[in-house]
């Protein structure tokens, strides 16, 4: 018996295997061999996912106790309970890689790992609430249902959860708006100011033009990016504008006109240097989303506590129950 | 761009460069521990693993379960069960383990040639 195996050899294998498993169009689990690039590009993706559904709770829930109805109030309620809810899919799934969670949320308060910058404008008006569920959702739909066949099984399961309850926002976003236009002229008003100020945060949301985008290769290239920024932007924006047709409002970006030739529409250049400058903290609420869930966090420390300790102590009386008399 | 940003991550772009991953570190303090969930969507399945939470006990864990993955209806019975009380084969799909089975397709039904004339074969 010859043993010509190096000693590098067992991971080219593993190696091997992990390029066949993403060649085949095979999903990733959770246990198997991945490159370490790999398994750090995924967590900050996940955690950085996660967090901005925790954040994004922030915005919408400070109309919760104006919102105008019980059935208002009811709908917004469940809608934040939701982003909770795909916050905790998320940190779940970024949790079978081998993070912790409590140290996810530790590194979100200490500012150390960050969210989208989607949620450090605030809002200021009620109509904001449909907006974010039309545009903002509408943007995260786009960039959420490619990730339903992200190479990386966990993820992939958890955003296809996401994907369905993200279609309720949506709607009763645009639902919202619908009753508003329909309304009086200050409630059309508030709408279409409401669409000025968050139509080009929203296309920002997909990210910087592709040919200043030099990771999506890599992204691509391992099953987790299906599709670039700009291919992501023109099908939001091809989206958008029979929708805002449908509502009767203006979107704010003279450049926007139909190409024949391209079967699309241009679009105007969003301002990248806003978009840099909210990114490096200097959106109008960084650092009071930061803040109110550092707050949050330490005001339940308590909480976590008590509930530890009642574990604890019934814990200790099982134990007790099982000695022999 | 001088930061390396990527949307990926549905909600909009971040920085990736310069974000920790904090891998492998571990929290100082005590965290509760991590339960995997199991739902039944409805009677008639099997209960199907939907994902994980952490609780400070049994109890906890259900009721979080509920609030978690049943918000509409996706379940009539749930399980939990603590991570740590799993045993798992290895997740290679050419373990070894499973090698046994590979060889036995006298298992299936299609293996036995049956003329086509007999009827409820």
């Amino acid at each position: 018996m010859t043993v010509t195996e190096d000693r590098t050899g067992p991971e080219l294998d593993l190696e091997a295997g992990f390029d066949r498993t993403i060649g085949a169009d095979q999903r990733v689990e959770p246990r198997d061999w991945m490159p370490e690039a790999y398994r750090k590009t995924l967590i900050r993706q996940i955690a950085q996912h996660a967090h901005s559904e925790i954040i994004g709770m922030q915005p919408e829930g400070n109309w919760i106790l104006r919102a105008p109805s019980l059935r208002r109030k009811a709908i917004l309620l469940a809608k934040v309970q939701d982003e909770a809810g795909h916050g905790m899919y998320l940190y779940a799934a970024a949790e079978t890689l081998g993070v912790d969670r409590e140290e996810l949320t530790e590194k979100l308060i200490s500012s150390k790992q960050k969210y989208s910058s989607i949620f450090n404008y605030p809002t200021l008006s009620y109509a904001d609430i449909g907006v974010i569920g039309w545009l903002v959702d509408g943007a995260a739909i786009c960039n959420q249902v490619p990730l339903c066949r992200c190479s990386y099984g966990p993820y992939a399961r958890a955003m296809v959860r996401i994907c369905k309850e993200e279609s309720f926002h949506q709607r009763q976003g645009f639902e919202l708006l619908l009753a508003m236009v329909n309304g009086t002229d200050a409630q059309k008003a508030m709408v279409q100011e409401s669409v000025d100020r968050w139509w080009w945060p929203s296309l920002m949301m997909f990210g910087p033009p592709d040919d200043d985008s030099p990771n999506s290769a890599q992204s691509m290239a391992w099953g987790i990016k299906r599709h670039t920024n700009d291919e992501l932007r023109q099908r939001f924006v091809d989206m958008s504008v029979p929708q805002a047709a449908a509502l009767g409002v203006t979107l704010p970006d003279p450049e926007l006109v139909w190409n024949e030739d391209r079967k699309s529409h241009d679009y105007g250049e969003p301002d990248w240097a806003e978009f840099k400058a909210v990114i490096a903290g200097s959106g109008p609420a960084n650092a009071q989303r930061v803040a109110h869930r550092r707050r949050a966090h330490e005001n339940g420390a308590w909480v976590r506590e008590a509930a530890q300790a009642y574990a604890d102590k019934q814990a200790a009386r099982a134990r007790e129950q099982e000695v022999p008399a | 761009m001088s930061e390396e940003v990527t949307a990926e991550g549905g909600h909009g772009a971040v920085p990736t460069t310069g974000v920790e991953t904090g891998l492998g570190e571990k929290p100082s303090r005590r965290t509760w521990p991590l339960y995997e969930v199991f739902v039944r969507g409805k009677r008639g399945l099997n209960h199907v693993h939907v994902g994980s939470l952490h609780a400070a006990d049994d109890e906890m864990a259900l009721h979080n379960a509920r609030d978690v993955y049943t918000r509409r209806n996706e379940g009539v019975s749930i399980w939990v069960v603590r991570a740590d009380a799993i045993t798992a084969s290895s997740p290679a799909e050419k373990d070894p383990f499973f090698a046994p089975a590979g060889d036995k397709v006298y298992r299936h039904p299609t293996f036995y040639a049956i003329p086509d004339e007999v009827p409820h074969l």
